[in-house]
């Protein structure tokens, strides 16, 4: 009940990563799967439709599902501490954002066991994902299931904004904010101004297959590109939804293990700023065949190139910050390191994609897949590795195993490089993506074969993994504030996991790499901002939850507004709409009993607090 | 706080009691953060319609179906909503919180008219033109641009009118005035959207 009714946000980061993490490992099956599928010519082990609704769901799992809550995991435990804050903006929409994204992906995951799931491709183009050649209810899961889930992406990222804008403690600086925050403040501000494109997308695709809408029918006027241009114009800025936490990652993980404060710090903020701008002007060059025309596909290709120079500034800050530096190979920082080439030769790969003429080459092949997963596992994945480790004692009081930690590392990265380096090899002679089978004797079976092995190594790794957490959960919560004494940053100047209030008094921050800075000053801890007072908390509330079922209900019921049931109740109830409006009636409900009553929360006294 | 005592005004109050206090600022900032998503959502929505304005798919276009006067009388009403919000707000920085009830409440019926008006116009179309949502890629386009706007309408109707009624039992306060202000705000939003609604829909459905 307690963690149902919780606005604590490093409460809420738990529930982020269990949830994220229950469905990453639902996305990872289906990986297994797939690879399974893919192991030899000619295999009968799934037939084509479950391969399609497979790869649609495991792209979807993992992006929406998996990676994202994960980051916001992350981003939740994390960012309060290190911009000295006693909580986000509005603990209350904190607490809606991971509901409603929780919500939306049981509805999305729902369509396993209720008719098929989803069978479009992750991109859901249009006219496959139109009623004539879906007819299942996959992609109305996909549609609405992705609309609640996105709504708590859209609140999440309004709420950090404000977090980051008004609540830095004294002295912070935005140029002294740490670069998970800077990355947080960015990424944040992408999601406000791309999700609201795929909303509408998932809106106009919902109203084509539910109410007969023609915006993307040609037969009633409408125009597929349409739907293309919609979703990659928010598709290409999700990459750096996705990539920028980890980059932000990074940048914590390898000046704390190297002894050395950040490299170019000032151009790292640049380089993330003018990535996230340019992200948006490049959303095309997912669509160089679908005929556009040379001028605007010489347009987006010089601009996607262009990204390149500033995620280069961002790998040479790197290597210079380890540069001389007393480096400590923790397991968090052989996946900070490790992560450098692997997300280089996807970078390396993007550009030869950019290229558009080289493009008509390499356009649904392997050589794609294993570009992007050379980007979005090489990259994120592993930087969400190495903040889990690197952050793990902060949330939960407990170091994870190192011994396990670098068996996770090796095992997942030469399981990584055996999946997805072979693949570009496969792309390049010729293999399709999205095709369930293959042909004997194209010289595909031999590399097939190693990149399934290779994910059975992921697996392993994952794995290990769990049972480090598992074996970890064991242990005494015994880690100090600092416990891997070089932390720099606000978090690690306060106790193992984090008091419900994070700061008993709010720091002052004097410099870039706050504790660093007193630290080399020979201090042992901060200098305090404010005297000990007493500290305002919000109150629990079970509304959040609330609300995100009525939506969760009211989605379904539109989606089976349409459909014929067996038992006339059932009808009378879905065809009027009735079960809709039931749902949207619980969720306006409650936001009318939350504007009537005012939470005026509670407060913690300085008698009760630690040490005092 | 009870009703008589709401209509007096409190000594106590600041300035620009919306930003008295910091949940106040940040609403009043997270406001804006949302309308900015809130542009690009119905920036989405325009650049549908207008890559969809010409495929009438042998259904009514744009030029057969419009009747300007109905239009303007719409836009005249909720053009005169802005102002009367922007009243309200002038009367809750002179702490006057009877005279900012009174001009929200004319805020919501001007608006009330205008939701009137747009579901008369679409009721015409779907009666006498044959013009409903399965029409063309011009109908889906013009009944999810305009009727995206008209539910931002209802709901910031519904919005207003129980922040009316929580003016009404709590008073003006530094914990009302915020989400009031934010109200405002919402409203003059969905007006600007509704200008652009006005050129783009109707006027270029016109004569373009």
């Amino acid at each position: 009940m307690d963690w149902i009714t919780t606005v604590d946000h490093k409460k809420i980061a738990v529930l982020y990563l269990w949830a994220g993490g229950f469905f990453f490992g639902i996305g990872g099956l289906e990986a297994i799967l797939i690879r399974i599928q893919l192991i030899k010519p000619m295999n009968t082990f799934l037939d084509a439709q479950t391969f399609n609704e497979l790869i649609t769901m495991h792209g979807t799992t993992m992006i929406f599902l998996g990676v994202m809550p994960i980051i916001f995991a992350l981003m939740n435990a994390v960012i309060p501490l290190q911009i000295g804050a006693r909580d986000v903006a509005f603990p209350f929409l904190n607490a809606l954002g991971f509901w409603t994204f929780l919500f939306g992906g049981l509805l999305l995951n729902l369509s396993w066991i209720m008719g098929g799931a989803p069978d479009a491709g992750w991109t859901a183009y249009t006219p496959l994902s139109s009623a004539d050649y879906s007819a299942t209810h996959g992609v109305d899961f996909y549609t609405i299931g992705l609309q609640i889930a996105g709504l708590g992406t859209l609140i999440g990222g309004i709420n950090f904004l404000a977090t980051i804008i008004t609540m830095r403690a004294p002295g912070m600086s935005f140029m002294r904010m740490p670069m998970f925050a800077w990355a947080t403040f960015i990424t944040s501000a992408i999601i406000l101004f791309a999700f609201p494109a795929i909303t509408v997308g998932l809106v106009l695709l919902t109203f084509d297959r539910i109410l007969g809408a023609n915006f993307f029918d040609v037969a009633g006027g409408g125009n597929p590109v349409l739907w293309q241009h919609i979703f990659w114009i928010f598709g290409h800025p999700e990459v750096y939804i996705l990539i920028l936490p980890a980059f932000g990652i990074i940048s914590e993980v390898i000046p704390t293990f190297s002894r050395k404060r950040l490299f170019g710090y000032s151009s790292m903020v640049f380089a993330t700023i003018l990535i996230a701008f340019l992200g948006f002007m490049v959303w095309a060059h997912h669509m160089f065949t679908t005929g556009l025309g040379p001028v605007a596909n010489a347009l987006f290709s010089v601009s996607t190139m262009l990204i390149a120079v500033p995620t280069g500034i961002k790998i040479f800050n790197w290597l210079f910050t380890m540069w001389g530096g007393q480096v400590r190979f923790t397991s968090a920082n052989l996946f900070a390191v490790g992560f450098i080439p692997t997300f280089t030769m996807g970078g390396v790969t993007g550009v030869m994609l950019a290229s558009a003429p080289a493009d008509f080459q390499f356009h649904d092949t392997y050589f794609v897949v294993a570009h992007f997963h050379y980007v979005i596992v090489g990259g994120l994945v592993l930087g969400l590795f190495s903040g889990l480790h690197y952050w793990w004692p902060k949330m939960f009081g407990r170091m994870l195993s190192e011994t396990l930690g670098k068996w996770t590392f090796w095992t997942f990265i030469i399981g990584f490089h055996m999946t997805f380096f072979v693949q570009h090899f496969l792309g390049l002679m010729g293999m399709q993506r999205r095709v369930f089978t293959y042909l004997p004797n194209q010289d595909f079976d031999l590399l097939n074969l190693i990149s399934t092995i290779g994910a059975g190594l992921m697996g392993v790794g994952m794995i290990i993994f769990l049972l480090n957490v598992f074996l970890t959960s064991r242990k005494p919560a015994d880690a100090g504030n600092d416990p891997w004494e070089d932390g720099r940053t606000l978090e690690w100047t306060i106790p193992s996991p984090p008091p419900e209030y994070n700061f008993k008094q709010t720091p002052l921050v004097r410099g870039l790499d706050a504790f660093w800075k007193e630290k080399t000053a020979g201090h042992k801890a901060m200098t305090p901002s404010e005297p000990v007072g007493s500290i305002h908390m919000p109150s629990a509330t079970p509304l959040p939850f609330v609300m995100s079922v009525g939506i969760f209900i009211a989605g379904l019921g539109f989606m089976f507004s349409r459909d014929e049931f067996g038992s006339a109740v059932m009808s009378f109830l879905f065809n009027n709409y009735i079960v809709t409006a039931l749902g949207l009636l619980i969720t306006f409900g409650s936001m009318l009993l939350r504007s009537l009553y005012d939470d005026h929360g509670w407060h913690i006294e300085p008698e009760e607090l630690e040490g005092s | 706080m009870t009703t008589a005592h709401a209509e007096a005004a409190d000594a106590n109050l600041p300035h620009e009691p919306e930003k008295a206090t910091l949940e106040g600022r940040n609403k009043v900032l997270a406001f804006w953060l949302f309308l900015g998503g809130e542009a690009v959502l119905f920036g989405t929505l325009f650049a549908t319609f207008l890559a969809l304005r010409n495929q009438t798919n042998e259904g009514p276009s744009a030029n057969e179906l419009f009747h300007l006067p109905l239009v303007a009388a719409a836009t005249f009403l909720l053009l005169a909503s802005s102002l009367t919000s922007v009243f309200a707000i002038q009367a809750m920085h002179r702490n006057h919180p009877a005279q900012l009830r009174n001009w929200l409440v004319v805020t919501v019926v001007l608006g009330a008219l205008f939701l009137g008006l747009e579901i008369y116009e679409f009721s015409e179309y779907v009666r006498h033109e044959e013009f409903g949502m399965t029409t063309s890629a011009f109908s889906s386009a013009f009944y999810t641009l305009v009727g995206f706007h008209g539910a931002h309408v209802a709901f910031g109707f519904v919005w207003i009118a129980v922040l009316i009624g929580q003016l009404s039992r709590k008073g003006l306060t530094v914990v009302t005035a915020p989400k009031i202000y934010v109200s405002a705000m919402y409203w003059h939003f969905i007006d600007v959207v509704w200008v652009f609604i006005f050129t783009v829909v109707y006027l270029l459905g016109k004569v373009g």
